[in-house]
């Protein structure tokens, strides 16, 4: 018998190798994707079997302030931090790529703090905003503002956190930056001759060629943003009065410190919904803005 | 009115003044903006660079002047002691060797799966290849809130939690996005050199592993770089599948040391810092020296994404 020609073995080493990450996906994504909407219809405690109880867990949450508080931290964290990132990185990009000197130098600095553990940066957030002995509070004094309890204060713990973000923000610019070296200079050159300002080429040029890359850093953003947890978890708990009650530490809370598997499943599916329609409504109203070069 | 000589000389000298002032106008607009740019790009870089500056100053404080009204800047003497203090007032030893256990597994599971899968997405053709990798791509984006209540059941169920499983077995089938990557980086390579090994009666897997791995170095560097970042910072995971102390990593000895100390008035901060300090270290370091990669690293995912 022939064994199998060139192309039937690619075939077959095709499969064989791709197996190896569908197994992983189906063990470690898909599969618990379906158990956890298989879970959150369930009430269990997992030291005993679990029960069926259908819709009685998700109804449970409606009637649960703490779920509506915590949507209310996150999707206010979301619409804040999200936005605020990406303009801030962009913006840095733009100016680096105003023929700065020392370009190695900027990128290195901006991009360090993306760098450094979630812990890490919660904890010294924790030391630098201090409102006796941090930093922040004392250049403030010395401009002669009184600062806020910042994380100890219900009305500036988020905002802290949402600095934070900001923060470590400058990883993206160097995407941001990236693209716009990718913009083809011949571009700016034919506008120039046709009589554009700078004004005009930012806006008909650079805004427009580097849609895609915003359009990609939006969604990949908001899919973070909204699944936030170390900061509450080590820099605030949660409060002060639940004020940066996150959801996702509620849903740490229920999982893994009371064991409440199938109401924090109805959590996490709910998450899952939420952020899947988010990322829907963001691709169908990109089309509005959006440019893609090869379309035309 | 007649002008006299005099006052013509002058009148001419005062319009070739404005003249000249008007004509080098659209140049010192330029200077000032290249003095507003230069200035917002610094002040932006300061203030990136305060909150890591304050850590290190904090670090070598001796702890009396922790708690200074006003703070201080400078250390009033540097307090190195901070450093092997911290790193003994709990285990960090035992957890830098925890991390780098998990770190060592991550990484080699990674560079190794994710790019076999991605040679299968990139050389070979099959039969629904591009729809599944769209599928791989889409699985990318769930969020790990959804899986980690079934996994955390499922290691249970095998035995595993308390153990440093969970955090490196699922490295070894490769994760979508460093698929991704090694399949950008291997359709950069001609196919003619896999023809030529195929010629030589080379086996799929020998072109894999003789031919595509070695010319992959760059982009295995990267996965290399960016799974070590993710193992070593890494928190929410280690936190639910670690339980005894002395399997802790460093981010969760970070949090002990914090937990155990509080924030107060008497807390070891200047300790707590230090070893924030050296355990920020080696990610600084690779970063810093392979800054190249990790760029490269972005730019293939984040702008051709």
């Amino acid at each position: 018998m022939r064994s199998l020609t060139i192309r039937q073995k690619e075939m077959r080493d095709g499969y064989v190798m791709m197996s190896l990450g569908a197994l992983g996906l189906l063990i470690f994504v898909i599969g618990p994707v379906i158990a956890a909407f298989g879970i959150s219809l369930t009430d269990w405690l997992i030291l005993k079997p679990p029960t069926f109880v259908g819709l009685r867990n998700y109804r449970n949450l409606m009637d649960d302030p703490l779920f509506w508080q915590s949507l209310k931290v996150t999707s206010t964290y979301v619409g804040t931090s999200v936005p605020l990132g990406i303009a801030g990185a962009f913006a840095i990009a733009l100016l680096l790529n105003q023929g700065v000197k020392g370009i190695a130098l900027w990128r290195t600095i901006y991009y360090m703090p993306a760098v450094v553990s979630g812990v890490v940066i919660s904890l010294l957030w924790i030391w630098v905003f201090h409102p006796d002995w941090g930093i922040v509070n004392d250049l403030l004094a010395r401009v002669g503002i009184q600062g806020p309890g910042w994380l100890y204060d219900h009305n500036w713990a988020l905002p802290t956190l949402v600095l934070m973000s900001l923060w470590t923000a400058g990883g993206s610019m160097v995407i941001y930056l990236a693209g716009l070296q990718g913009v083809p200079t011949q571009l700016y050159e034919a506008a120039s001759i046709d009589g554009a300002n700078a004004w005009h080429r930012f806006w008909h040029i650079t805004l427009p060629m580097m849609t895609p890359v915003i359009l990609f850093q939006l969604i990949m953003g908001v899919i973070g943003s909204f699944q936030v947890f170390t900061p509450a978890f080590i820099a605030t708990a949660g409060g002060p009065a639940n004020a940066t009650f996150f959801y996702n530490y509620y849903l740490y809370r229920n999982a893994f410190t009371v064991f409440k598997m199938g109401y924090s499943s109805a959590q996490a599916v709910i998450l899952f919904v939420i952020i899947l329609v988010c990322t829907v409504i963001i691709m169908r109203q990109s089309e509005a803005w959006i440019y893609y070069e090869g379309q035309r | 009115m007649r002008l006299v000589s005099g006052d013509a000389v002058a009148a001419a000298t005062l319009l070739e003044r404005r003249q000249a002032i008007v004509e080098s106008w659209p140049k010192i607009r330029r200077t000032i903006g290249r003095a507003v740019l230069y200035a917002v790009i610094i002040g932006g870089a300061v203030i990136e660079l305060i909150p890591l500056a304050w850590m290190l100053m904090s670090s070598l404080k001796p702890n009396w002047e922790l708690f200074r009204i006003p703070p201080t800047w400078i250390p009033s003497r540097l307090a190195w002691e901070s450093y092997p203090e911290g790193l003994t007032y709990l285990p960090f030893g035992r957890y830098f060797l925890n991390t780098g256990l998990i770190v060592v597994g991550t990484v080699l599971g990674q560079m190794l799966a994710a790019s076999l899968v991605a040679f299968s997405f990139a050389r070979l053709r099959w039969p629904g290849r591009d729809v599944i990798f769209l599928l791989f791509l889409a699985c990318q984006m769930v969020p790990q809130a959804v899986t980690i209540i079934p996994e955390y059941v499922l290691f249970k169920w095998l035995g595993w939690t308390n153990s440093f499983y969970p955090l490196v077995v699922p490295s070894w089938f490769g994760k979508p996005y460093f698929i991704f990557l090694m399949r950008q980086f291997f359709l950069t390579i001609p196919r003619e050199y896999d023809d030529a090994a195929r010629i030589d009666g080379c086996s799929n897997y020998g072109i894999f592993f003789r031919l595509m791995l070695p010319l992959s170095k760059p982009a295995l560097g990267v996965v290399a770089i960016y799974q070590f970042k993710f193992s070593w910072n890494a928190f929410f995971r280690p936190l639910i599948f670690l339980h005894s102390t002395e399997r802790f990593t460093l981010s969760l000895g970070l949090r002990l040391f914090h937990n155990v100390e509080g924030g107060g008035a008497d807390a070891r901060w200047n300790q707590l810092m230090a070893v924030s300090f050296l355990v920020t270290l080696p990610v600084l370091i690779v970063f810093f020296f392979l800054q190249k990669m990790f760029v490269q690293g972005i730019v293939i995912t984040g702008v051709k994404g």
